[in-house]
């Protein structure tokens, strides 16, 4: 008799977990998108807020964002995990693009890295430019005054660290093996943590700092401010569906995420969020220093760091953009960017 | 910072009154996809118990051995392994699981295998073995005398399956990778603790760190009463 009831039971909760998982677990027929992301952008919860507002605008699709460091976000997107990146790393966004794994690239927003640090700044980088700050870093860390913890975890901001050093002359590889070096291997607030506890300094963007601070997690001090060679910008990438490998992608979708992406609404969104809470925006909108002359020297930072062969996106890898338009740099920009270079 | 675990666990209680929509289902999804799990690898690990715990066949030493030494596999390696395996471009990925509640439970199912098996084999053989050839004798057939010793083992049986579905219900390495922490879909009480970890909210982690516990402790001690009556 009791094991009668505990067959019951028993078969009572399969049907429950079955039942209800079924409920749970599925997009309930909604086509699944799915956005591989950047942990920096992920964690200070904006893609909430988009994700919301663009379910209630496309009701038959279901955004999922999967956040990682933006080598793992583009590597999965390789993969046919994913529908569209969306990262802060041209480089590896370049590469993307010409690896014949994306089109239709757009600029979405910008914001900046700072380098943070105790604030009795040992090794005196406060007023300093970022690459000369890293090599008075380096300097007070072999006499064994400072400390500098890298992210060490191939993310964009990584990414963007190893370049300045490189501005400078230094070789990351040597450099992580000395004992001034550390290399956290984790997130960016983990790192703030470490650079906290260890009161090291380290490079971070914007937001991250910010949200840590305001919290109460960290108590470093931004001892080199945003400039030009700390711009950050954000790129969107949808994935080329005429390649062997992505060939099931939700490229129209995909599309329809981008052209979000860089409409006025959103662009609001990304002028507004965060100064409620920081008492600053976290990021800034691109689409309209680009396409006007609101700010013509980030404009031209941008166009100087972001573009890839002179445009947005290079002509061959635009692909039934419909009504998405790209941004070039046009003739007299051009010879500029040109001078600037050689 | 102890201001910050008690300002968790006082969050923690004001979640759970608070009946926020997102944190049950949060932890529905959580008690689902490692419930799921859990069925799953009992479906697999009771008959590969029973055979181990009753039969005796060249190798049975070596199957005991490597299931105990699964016992302690890292979650992020059989994440990762599985995650290549399930990927668009790996050898299942025209099932398209990745990143779907379905890949977690799979998953975790596989994690929480050695586990069943190894408790289930170790409760078969702790019973007297007068008492498993009296359960032999009275079976007509063989699997009707298994289910007959399966059910002297119960007492060890729930454990397995309590330590198992615990050991699911709080990874964190499988559920990330295969799961991607996708906000309504794959994101579970572990990963979402690791995900307002990394947000810096730490009180909140902590808040849900409270409540995975509440949950696991809960339902022990409510199988443990079940086992006993």
């Amino acid at each position: 008799m009791k094991q009668q009831i505990g067959i019951v039971l028993i078969a009572i909760a399969i049907v429950v977990i079955v039942g209800g998982a079924w409920i749970l677990i599925t997009t309930q027929g909604k086509e699944r998108l799915i956005v591989s992301t950047t942990t920096s952008l992920y964690e200070t919860g904006l893609l909430d807020v988009l994700d919301a507002q663009f379910e209630a605008k496309h009701p038959t699709i279901n955004v999922s964002f999967i956040s990682q460091g933006t080598g793992l976000a583009i590597q999965t997107a390789m993969r046919g995990d994913a529908d569209m990146i969306l990262v802060h790393d041209v480089a590896r966004e370049k590469a993307f693009l010409n690896g014949g794994y994306g089109v239709n690239r757009k600029i979405v927003a910008y914001n900046y890295f700072v380098i943070v640090g105790p604030d009795d700044d040992p090794a005196s980088v406060e007023g300093l430019d970022p690459v000369n700050a890293l090599l008075a870093i380096k300097a007070a860390g072999e006499s064994g005054e400072a400390l500098w913890v890298s992210r060490g975890d191939d993310s964009g901001t990584h990414a963007k660290e190893k370049r300045l050093w490189i501005m400078g002359g230094e070789n990351t590889s040597l450099l992580r093996e000395t004992s001034w070096y550390l290399e956290a291997g984790t997130g960016m607030t983990t790192t703030l943590n470490l650079a906290d506890e260890k009161r090291a300094y380290t490079l971070c963007d914007l937001g991250s700092y910010l949200n840590n601070y305001v919290l109460g997690n960290i108590d470093l001090e931004i001892v080199v401010e945003a400039g030009r060679d700390t711009l950050n910008v954000y790129g969107v990438i949808a994935c080329d569906p005429r390649n062997e490998g992505l060939s099931h992608v939700k490229f129209d979708s995909a599309m329809k995420f981008i052209e979000f992406l860089v409409s006025d609404d959103v662009q609001e969104i990304f002028a507004e969020f965060g100064i409620s809470a920081f008492g600053q925006p976290l990021f800034n909108p691109a689409v309209e220093v680009l396409e006007t002359d609101v700010n013509p020297t980030t404009a031209s930072w941008i166009r100087e760091q972001a573009f890839i062969e002179g445009s947005e996106c290079p002509l061959e890898k635009r692909y039934e953009a419909g009504d998405l338009t790209f941004l070039n740099i046009t003739f007299i920009f051009q010879s500029i960017w040109r001078e600037s270079r050689s | 910072m102890t201001n910050i675990i008690l300002d968790g666990i006082v969050k923690a209680f004001q979640l759970l009154l608070s009946l926020d929509p997102t944190l049950y289902s949060i932890v529905l999804r959580s008690l689902y996809v490692s419930g799921l799990a859990t069925a799953m690898a009992t479906l697999w690990s009771l008959p590969i118990a029973a055979i181990l715990g009753l039969k005796n066949f060249p190798g049975k030493r070596f199957i005991r051995a490597s299931f105990n030494a699964f016992l302690g596999v890292p979650t992020v390696v059989l994440g990762l392994i599985l995650f290549l395996l399930l990927s668009r471009s790996g050898p299942l990925g025209m099932f398209g699981l990745l990143f779907t509640p379905l890949a977690i439970s799979i998953g975790q199912a596989i994690l929480i295998t050695p586990i069943i098996v190894s408790f289930i084999t170790s409760a078969i053989e702790a019973i007297d073995v007068e008492l498993r050839d009296l359960a032999r004798t009275l079976g007509s057939t063989e699997i009707q005398s298994s289910i007959a010793i399966l059910r002297e083992a119960f007492g060890g049986v729930t454990l397995a399956l309590i330590a198992a579905f615990n050991r699911a219900f709080a990874e964190l390495g499988v559920a990330m990778m295969l799961g991607g922490n996708i906000h309504g879909l794959t994101r579970l009480l572990t990963t979402a603790i690791a995900l307002e970890t990394a947000r810096g909210e730490i009180a909140f982690s902590i808040a849900l760190g409270v409540i995975l516990v509440i949950i696991v402790y809960t339902f022990s001690i409510i199988l443990n009463y079940l086992r006993r009556n």
